[in-house]
């Protein structure tokens, strides 16, 4: 990080700099490479039996799958509830702006009781449920549902400001040329928005996949139904299985520096197509 | 297509945009509406293309009352002041926006749209930008693309919002030329929005001048600067010298000075305002006493083909400022000073009894 | 992963879309679009929120305050308070330090930079207290070392205090960073031409500018080292009255079917998270006024001159985000 310029007006530069670099290392960098020179002890062989063990894999499929359907969920209701936060006016409005945050202000322990008890087959949203059979709560449908959960505001609040952003000249220039609704949110719209959905879509997956808190309440924990990755890395812990837990961190981690650059790819792209920073 | 208007009223709050409004745009003329900010121009033309609805009146396109027609359905081509291009879509995608929006029974086919696409760009001269994005686009480009694409749909009547507002001083004077031509070749109604007076008198067949939600006056260019109907026309249209007076023994009396000893018909005592454009005051420096306004002269500026006096009110006039056109020979032979007294004469001075809603 | 919290002026907009024909759309759809959404929102968001308040006082006042009062409880609090204490002024000097070197100056590298500071956000809470394990841990790298010297890291304070410190690190810096670059370092160059020196230069010139975004970080990456179970529950070792924090309080509670109980101090967590949205909101509505353009311009988009929109930019929100 040499500096480009060596003349500088104003001042701190080096002790900020020094500091922010310090700082993130002894907190975040050497930390992290703990994991990975964790992993190194085990070999290759055996690095690949650990993290693909049935029970192991099962939790990948249950984790990123559910991951998936969560925030494409929460993608087409996070752009409608977007939709109806800025473009409509009606009463409660600015208090239900206000708690689209929740999920990032409520403990996730709190949320995973909370989920439960109103999921659970005798909750207030559970017992209908149960009344055709299916269970919510303590299986897979529970873990979607913790998901979706935290997901939600990484959508809304992502598409919100784009939306806000939008001109409502474009929108009047394609129904002069003729196009009806539809044509405008499908051609005009939706292209400009798409960008900030898939950045909230690739928050709300990579969120999701790492959660713990809200989710281990309500899913049981079946082995091979309904455990989660993080899970696992838990459960190894506390069998004093370190190289275990660590090579499963090693594969979400890995995943999870795959998806901030795919995100921080997409920031630019959202940032190119709105021209918000231009 | 001839487009009307009928007692367009339309109100925001209680701040009244249109005020009755009532107009008539012949077929195939290029007409501009001008004013100045808030006069209601754009509102107008954004009722007549339906993009907002008025409270009350009519608007009539080819004598159809057209008031429930939706924008979608009235054939009218808008460009927009900041051009609303897409711009997630290349020049071509968005001139052929309008085609492929046409359903499907309606819609040219795609070989169809791209001979139309190529003839439009063709026509703005812009065909070799086909696959570049808004983003890659000049201004004028822009708004010539906008325009293409506002004529894709071969719209009956095209609407212009400022079409020159955002772009800058050369390019303006170059692409007001050129729409000019354009409207000579394809003689569609155009009404455009403006509250450039230059651009207005130099494009348009008619201008329409407009004020707090009224219209003022409507003529060919040469009607409404020659013979402004109102206050507001006068001032609003080209520099103009304002003198408040009174008529006293049919004579216009500005402080203790004549201004004028022809009034038009004004009772005695009436209160008048009387206009002259720089270039119908004379600079007299040794007249009758009694005949023409003091002022006193505050610079010569003598580097152009005439010469411009500006000058200071004094007497009772004080605190006004007047702008003279003479001739630099004029200026010679009367040989002005810095600070000297004179007096202005008018040649030619359009009088208004004055009203609680005059300017100034 | 900030992208989703950091402050946000929003204004109301509906005027704006509601009020043109061509920015409508026919009333069922909206009428269907509002029914969906408001439902969804009220099935994930508000009932849950309505349910820990419900479930608390399900066996009344008297359990309610019985489990509130409880020495274990209170010893919870007291640690959450103490972890968030210490991780809440770290992290904020930290966010000071990396905005100032990121948006006053150049240097080469300083996108990963951001890249690495936001690291964290992606990084499961359950790993964020795996790396202290694996650290100080029993068998961790320095855990002979103190053992040796009798000191505990993990299952004890200290742990907790790191754990929550890495899950909190990137609120504040992710706050400012943007804000700082778009405000750019004009106004502090004038600053140091009139004799400010540095600390003089952030404190009269930056701060100001800053205060409403950094009380915005602060208050999220509080909320967060409050409410933080994953990585603290990796490196606690729920020690009662020692190493709960109140999440882990609820856990234990949970756990032990004592649900009355545990809903009663997850309430007071519900409490802490609706604070946490109150002040946000309105920090955000001091920011926009503060930047006074909005309320202009939200007025204006009601009594519209329109001739005059374009003139005004109505339509733009402020480029503070």
């Amino acid at each position: 990080m040499a500096a480009t310029k060596t003349f500088r007006v104003l001042p701190g530069f080096k002790i900020t700099l020094g500091f922010t670099l310090t700082y993130l290392s002894l907190i975040v960098l050497i930390p992290l490479a703990a994991v990975f020179i964790k992993t190194s002890e085990l070999s290759l062989g055996q690095f690949w039996d650990v993290v693909t063990t049935p029970r192991v894999v099962a939790t990948y499929k249950l984790s990123f799958g559910l991951s998936l359907v969560a925030a494409a969920i929460n993608t087409v209701f996070g752009l409608m509830l977007a939709w109806a936060l800025v473009r409509y006016s009606f009463p409660g409005k600015r208090i239900i702006d206000a708690l689209v945050d929740l999920p990032f202000a409520l403990p996730t322990a709190v949320a995973g009781i909370a989920l439960t008890a109103l999921y659970a087959k005798n909750g207030w949203i559970g017992q209908y449920f149960d009344a055709i059979g299916v269970k919510v709560a303590f299986g897979p449908l529970g873990v979607l549902v913790a998901l979706v959960f935290i997901g939600l505001p990484f959508v809304v609040r992502t598409v919100q400001p784009i939306l806000e952003d939008l001109d409502t000249e474009l929108e009047e220039a394609a129904v002069s040329l003729g196009a009806d609704r539809w044509q405008t949110f499908r051609f005009v719209i939706l292209p400009i928005l798409l960008p900030a959905l898939l950045t909230g879509f690739a928050l709300a997956f990579a969120r999701a996949v790492g959660e713990y808190g809200s989710v281990i309440f309500i899913a049981g924990n079946i082995p091979m139904v309904s455990e989660i990755t993080p899970l696992m890395i838990i459960t190894k812990l506390e069998q004093y299985d370190y190289a275990g837990a660590t090579a499963i961190a090693v594969v979400m981690l890995l995943l999870s520096f795959v998806l901030l650059l795919v995100i921080n790819g997409l920031q630019a792209w959202t940032s190119k197509r709105t021209g918000r920073d231009r | 297509m001839s487009i009307q208007v009928k007692d367009i009223h339309k109100q925001f709050g209680s701040f009244v945009a249109l005020d009755k409004v009532s107009l008539e745009f012949p077929t195939g003329e290029l007409v501009a509406l001008l004013g100045p900010s808030g006069c209601g121009k754009t509102t107008l033309l954004r009722i007549i293309a339906g993009l907002e609805q008025a409270d009350s009146g009519q608007v009539l396109l080819e004598g159809e009352d057209a008031s429930g027609t939706h924008v979608r359905e009235r054939q009218v081509g808008f460009v927009f002041q900041h051009y609303a291009l897409f711009r997630h879509m290349t020049v071509f995608d968005n001139v052929a926006f309008g085609m492929r929006m046409k359903p499907r029974a309606q819609r040219p086919s795609e070989s169809q749209i791209r001979t139309k696409v190529h003839d439009l760009l063709q026509l703005v001269q812009l065909d070799w930008l086909a696959d570049r994005f808004p983003a890659q686009l000049s201004g004028g480009q822009r708004q010539r693309i906008a325009l293409a694409r506002a004529l894709a749909v071969e719209p009956r009547v095209l609407l212009l919002d400022e079409p020159f507002g955002a772009l800058d001083a050369k390019v303006r004077k170059e692409l007001r030329r050129w729409l000019r031509n354009l409207h000579d070749e394809l003689h569609i109604t155009s009404i455009f929005v403006t509250h450039d007076q230059e651009e207005a008198l130099e494009v348009a067949d008619r201008v329409v001048l407009m004020d707090h939600g009224k219209v003022e006056q409507i003529g060919t260019p040469e009607e409404v600067y020659r013979h402004p109907a109102t206050p507001f026309v006068y001032s609003f249209l080209g520099s103009v010298n304002l003198f408040h007076g009174r008529i006293e023994d049919g004579t216009v009396q500005v402080g203790e000075d004549v201004l004028h000893d022809q009034p038009d018909a004004f009772r005695q005592g009436a209160e008048v305002i009387a206009f002259a454009r720089p270039h119908e005051l004379d600079i007299v420096v040794d007249g009758e006493v009694g005949k023409g306004v003091s002022a006193r002269v505050n610079r010569v500026l003598s580097f152009g083909i005439t010469a411009r006096v500006e000058l200071d009110g004094v007497n009772g006039s004080s605190g006004q400022h007047y702008e003279v056109e003479l001739a630099r020979s004029r200026v010679t032979e009367l040989g002005l000073a810095e600070g000297q007294i004179v007096r202005l004469v008018p040649s030619r001075l359009k009088l208004f009894e004055r009203q609680a809603a005059s300017p100034q | 992963m900030a992208g989703a919290t950091t402050l946000h002026l929003g204004g109301d907009h509906a005027a704006r879309f509601e009020s043109r024909a061509a920015t409508r759309e026919a009333p069922w759809v909206k009428w269907l679009i509002l029914g969906v959404s408001l439902t969804f929102f009220a099935t994930f968001l508000l009932m849950p929120l309505i349910a820990v308040f419900v479930e608390a006082f399900r066996k009344g006042w008297g359990t309610y305050l019985t489990a509130l009062s409880d020495p274990d409880a209170l010893s919870a609090v007291r640690l959450t308070l103490t972890a968030a204490l210490i991780a809440v002024p770290l992290n904020l000097v930290f966010g000071v330090c990396a905005a100032w070197a990121i948006a006053k100056f150049e240097f080469r590298g300083k996108q990963f930079l951001i890249t690495l500071i936001d690291l964290p956000f992606s990084v499961s809470p359950v790993i964020a207290g795996l790396v202290w394990v694996l650290l100080f841990g029993a068998q961790g790298w320095f855990g002979g070392w103190l053992m040796a010297n009798d000191l505990k890291v993990i299952f004890a304070v200290p742990g907790i205090v790191l754990a929550t410190v890495f899950v909190t690190f990137p609120f504040v810096a992710r706050e400012l960073i943007p804000l700082m670059q778009a405000q750019g370092r004009e106004e502090e160059e004038a600053s140091v031409v009139l004799g400010a020196n540095g600390f003089q230069t952030f404190w009269h010139v930056t701060l100001p500018n800053i205060k409403w975004g950094l009380m915005y970080g602060v208050i999220l990456c509080n909320a967060r080292a409050m409410g933080e179970f994953g990585a603290v529950s990796v490196v606690s070792g729920h020690i009662r009255g020692q190493t709960n924090t109140l999440p882990l309080h609820v856990e234990i509670l949970y756990n032990e079917y004592q649900f009355a109980a545990a809903f009663a101090v997850a309430s007071l967590l519900a409490l802490l998270a609706i604070v946490t949205l109150v002040i946000k909101t309105w920090v955000e509505n001091r920011a926009a006024r503060a930047l006074n353009l909005e309320t202009a311009v939200s007025r204006l988009s009601i009594a519209r001159k329109p001739d005059e929109h374009d003139v005004l930019g109505i339509g733009q929100t402020p480029a503070i985000r």
